[in-house]
C-alpha cells in the first residue's frame, strides 16, 4: 500500500513541476526555452528507454529518427504548407516509416552487434541531409522558416511569439506520449515486453514471437521519438544534420542511463541534469566535448543504477 | 576512361585499407572481449599526430616504427585503468565509456593541436609519381598499400603461429575452457587490446600522410570501419579483412559516377548485405 502511495506521490511531483516551470524557472537562473529543450530531450530519452529499458534492446542509432521527424516537420513548413500540426503530423509519419522499413533489417540482430547496426544505419540519413544541399540545406541546415501560430476557430494560440505558450504547447505532446507509453507498458503487449527483457529464450518458449515484438517495440520507440525530433525543429525554428548525427543517439543513451534506465521517470531525471549541465558548461568553457566524454566515464564507473535506481535502493533499503 | 576507373578503384583500395585495418584491430577486440570500442578513431587519431611530434627528431621512418607502439602503450593503460572494470558488466556500458573516450580523445587532441589540420611531411622522394601515364601512383600510395599487406600479413601470422594468437582465437571460442585450461585472461584480454590498438595506431600513422591529420581524422574513419565488420561478418577477421577493402572500391567507383553518394553508397550495401545474408560475407552462422 505505501508503494502505491509512493508512486502517486511522485507521479504528483513531477506533473506539478513540470506544469509549474515556466513560472518558477528564472528563480533558479533558467529561462522557458531550457525548459522547452529539456522536455523534448526527455521525450527522446523516454522513447529510447521505451527499447532499452523495457525491452532490453540497446538502439545507438535513435538521432536519425529523432532528425527525420525535425527535418520531416521543418520541410513539411518550408515547402508545403504552413501549418505546425500537419508539420508534425508528417515529421512522425516520415520517422517512423523509415525506423519500420529499418527494423524489418535489425529485429534478429541482438546485442551488441544490433547497437553497431543501428548507428551504422543511422549514417544513411545523416548523408542524405549533408549531402542534398539543394533541398535540405546541407551543412548549414535549413533555414529561413519558422512555426506557424495555430488557430483555434474561436482562439488564435500564438506560440511562435510566446515562449511560455510553447512550452505548454510541447509539454501537452509530451503529456500526451507519456500517456501513450504507460497504457502501452500496463498492457499485456508491455508485459510480454518485460518478459522478452528479463529472459529471451524463455519467451521465445512461451510461443511469444520475439522477434515481432522487437519490431514493434523499435517502431513505437521510434515514433516516439520522431515526436520529439518534430518539437525539436519547431523549438528552434531551424534544423541541421547534427540533429541525426550519432552523437545525439550517445546522448539519448547517456540520459537515460544517468536518470536511471529501469524506472520510468529515469530519463526524464537525466535529461534535466544532462540539458542544465550542457547549458551551463557551454556557456563557460570551449571543451564541452571534454566536459561530457568525462560525464560519460563518470557515470559508466560509479553511477551505473542512475540516480533513480540509488534512491529507489535506499527507499527499499 | 581506364585511366579513371583504375584510378578510383585504386583510391578505393587505399581507403578499403584503412577501414580494414582499423576494422580489424575493433573486431579482435569485440571478438575477444565482447567491446565495441568507440574510441579506436580517437587512438587512430593520436598515432598520427605522435608521428607528428616525432617526425623532427626521428624521421619519418623512426615515428612509423615508434607511434603505432606509443599508440599501442596508451591503449594498454586505457585497457588496464579502465576498460577492465566493465568485462562481465552489461555491454551497454563499455559501449558508453569508449564512447565517452572517444569525445575526449577528439577534443584533446583539438585543444593540443588545433582544429586545423597540421602540415605532415612524408619524404619527398616518396611523393613522386612512379609513371607518368597512371600519374596517381605515387611511392607513397603503393608502400602504403603494401604497408598495410605487411601489417595484415603480420597480423595472421601471429594468430595462427604464436601461442599468444592461438590463445586469443581459442579465447574467442570459449573464453572459460581458456581460463580453466590455465591462460592468465586478464593479461591475454590486455596484449589483444594492445594488439588492436596497435593496429589503430599504424593506420593513424599512413593515414595522416594520405587523408591530413586533423581531430576528426579518426571518427570520420570507424563508422566504415563497423560497416566493414558488418559486411564482412561480425567474428571472422579475413571478412573484415575483405568487407573493408570492398565497401573502400565501392565508394572510390561510387566517387567517379556518383559523387554525392560516396558516403551512403557503404550503408546501402550493408543494408543488402543484412537482408540477404544477415551473418555478413563470411560470418558463422549463429554466433551473434
Amino acid at each position: 500500500m505505501g508503494q502505491i502511495n509512493n508512486k502517486l506521490a511522485a507521479n504528483a511531483i513531477v506533473w506539478l513541476l513540470l506544469l509549474t516551470a515556466p513560472f518558477w524557472m528564472h528563480w533558479v537562473g533558467g529561462y522557458t526555452e531550457l525548459g522547452s529543450r529539456v522536455l523534448v530531450m526527455a521525450l527522446a530519452a523516454m522513447a529510447l528507454n521505451f527499447l532499452l529499458g523495457f525491452t532490453g534492446v540497446l538502439s545507438f542509432g535513435h538521432a536519425a529518427y529523432f532528425g527525420l521527424g525535425a527535418y520531416g516537420a521543418a520541410m513539411t513548413i518550408k515547402y508545403l504548407v504552413p501549418s505546425t500540426p500537419l508539420a508534425i503530423l508528417v515529421g512522425v509519419l516520415v520517422g517512423t516509416a523509415a525506423a519500420a522499413i529499418i527494423g524489418t533489417l535489425i529485429v534478429k540482430l541482438r546485442g551488441v552487434y544490433f547497437a553497431m547496426v543501428t548507428i551504422a544505419f543511422g549514417q544513411v540519413f545523416y548523408f542524405i541531409t549533408f549531402r542534398w544541399n539543394t533541398v535540405t540545406g546541407g551543412d548549414d541546415g535549413l533555414t529561413n522558416w519558422t512555426r506557424v501560430p495555430i488557430d483555434l476557430g474561436f482562439t488564435k494560440l500564438d506560440i511562435l511569439h510566446n515562449p511560455e505558450l510553447f512550452y505548454y504547447f510541447i509539454l501537452f505532446f509530451f503529456a500526451l506520449s507519456v500517456a501513450l507509453m504507460t497504457i502501452l507498458l500496463r498492457s499485456p503487449f508491455g508485459r510480454t515486453l518485460l518478459a522478452i527483457r528479463e529472459n529471451e529464450r524463455r519467451a521465445r518458449f512461451l510461443g511469444i514471437p520475439v522477434e515481432r515484438h522487437i519490431w514493434l517495440s523499435f517502431t513505437i520507440s521510434c515514433f516516439f521519438v520522431s515526436i520529439a525530433g518534430a518539437l525539436y525543429a519547431l523549438l528552434n525554428n531551424f534544423v541541421d544534420p547534427r540533429a541525426l548525427y550519432w552523437g545525439l543517439s550517445g546522448n539519448f543513451v547517456i540520459m537515460a542511463v544517468l536518470g536511471g534506465m529501469r524506472s520510468f521517470w529515469g530519463p526524464l531525471v537525466g535529461a534535466v541534469i544532462f540539458v542544465v549541465l550542457q547549458d551551463y558548461v557551454s556557456s563557460m568553457t570551449q571543451n564541452w566535448e571534454s566536459f561530457i566524454g568525462l560525464l560519460f566515464v563518470l557515470i559508466v564507473l560509479f553511477f551505473p543504477r542512475g540516480v533513480l535506481g540509488i534512491v529507489r535502493r535506499k527507499v527499499a533499503s | 576512361m581506364t585511366q579513371l576507373i583504375l584510378f578510383n578503384v585504386f583510391n578505393g583500395l587505399i581507403i578499403g585499407a584503412f577501414y580494414a585495418l582499423m576494422a580489424l584491430g575493433l573486431s579482435l577486440i569485440l571478438n575477444l572481449s565482447g567491446v565495441i570500442n568507440f574510441a579506436h578513431g580517437g587512438f587512430l587519431a593520436i598515432g598520427g599526430y605522435l608521428a607528428y611530434v616525432l617526425i623532427p627528431f626521428v624521421g619519418f621512418w623512426g615515428a612509423l616504427l615508434i607511434a603505432p607502439f606509443l599508440t599501442a602503450f596508451i591503449g594498454l593503460v586505457v585497457e588496464r585503468v579502465l576498460i577492465r572494470r566493465l568485462y562481465g558488466r552489461d555491454q551497454l556500458y563499455s559501449l558508453l565509456l569508449t564512447f565517452g573516450l572517444a569525445y575526449i580523445f577528439e577534443d584533446g587532441t583539438r585543444f593540443i593541436w588545433g582544429a586545423q589540420s597540421v602540415p605532415y611531411q612524408v619524404p619527398d622522394w616518396l611523393m613522386q609519381p612512379l609513371s607518368v601515364e597512371y600519374f596517381f601512383l605515387t611511392g607513397y600510395r603503393v608502400f602504403m598499400v603494401i604497408l598495410v599487406g605487411v601489417a595484415v600479413a603480420g597480423l595472421f601470422l601471429i594468430l595462427n603461429r604464436t601461442r599468444l594468437g592461438m590463445r586469443i582465437r581459442a579465447g574467442t571460442l570459449d573464453l572459460e575452457t581458456v581460463s580453466v585450461l590455465g591462460v592468465n585472461v586478464r593479461i591475454l584480454r590486455t596484449l589483444n587490446f594492445g594488439l588492436g590498438i596497435y593496429l589503430a595506431g599504424l593506420a593513424g600513422v599512413l593515414a595522416a600522410g594520405m587523408l591530413g591529420l586533423s581531430p576528426t581524422i579518426g571518427n570520420s574513419l570507424i563508422m566504415p570501419s563497423f560497416v566493414a565488420i558488418i559486411v564482412g561478418g561480425l567474428g571472422s577477421l579475413p571478412g573484415t579483412l575483405l568487407g573493408g577493402l570492398l565497401i573502400g572500391v565501392a565508394s572510390g567507383l561510387t566517387t567517379m559516377f556518383f559523387p554525392s553518394a560516396s558516403e551512403a553508397v557503404i550503408y546501402i550495401m550493408m543494408g543488402i548485405v543484412l537482408l540477404v545474408r544477415p551473418r555478413g560475407l563470411l560470418g558463422e552462422e549463429g554466433r551473434f
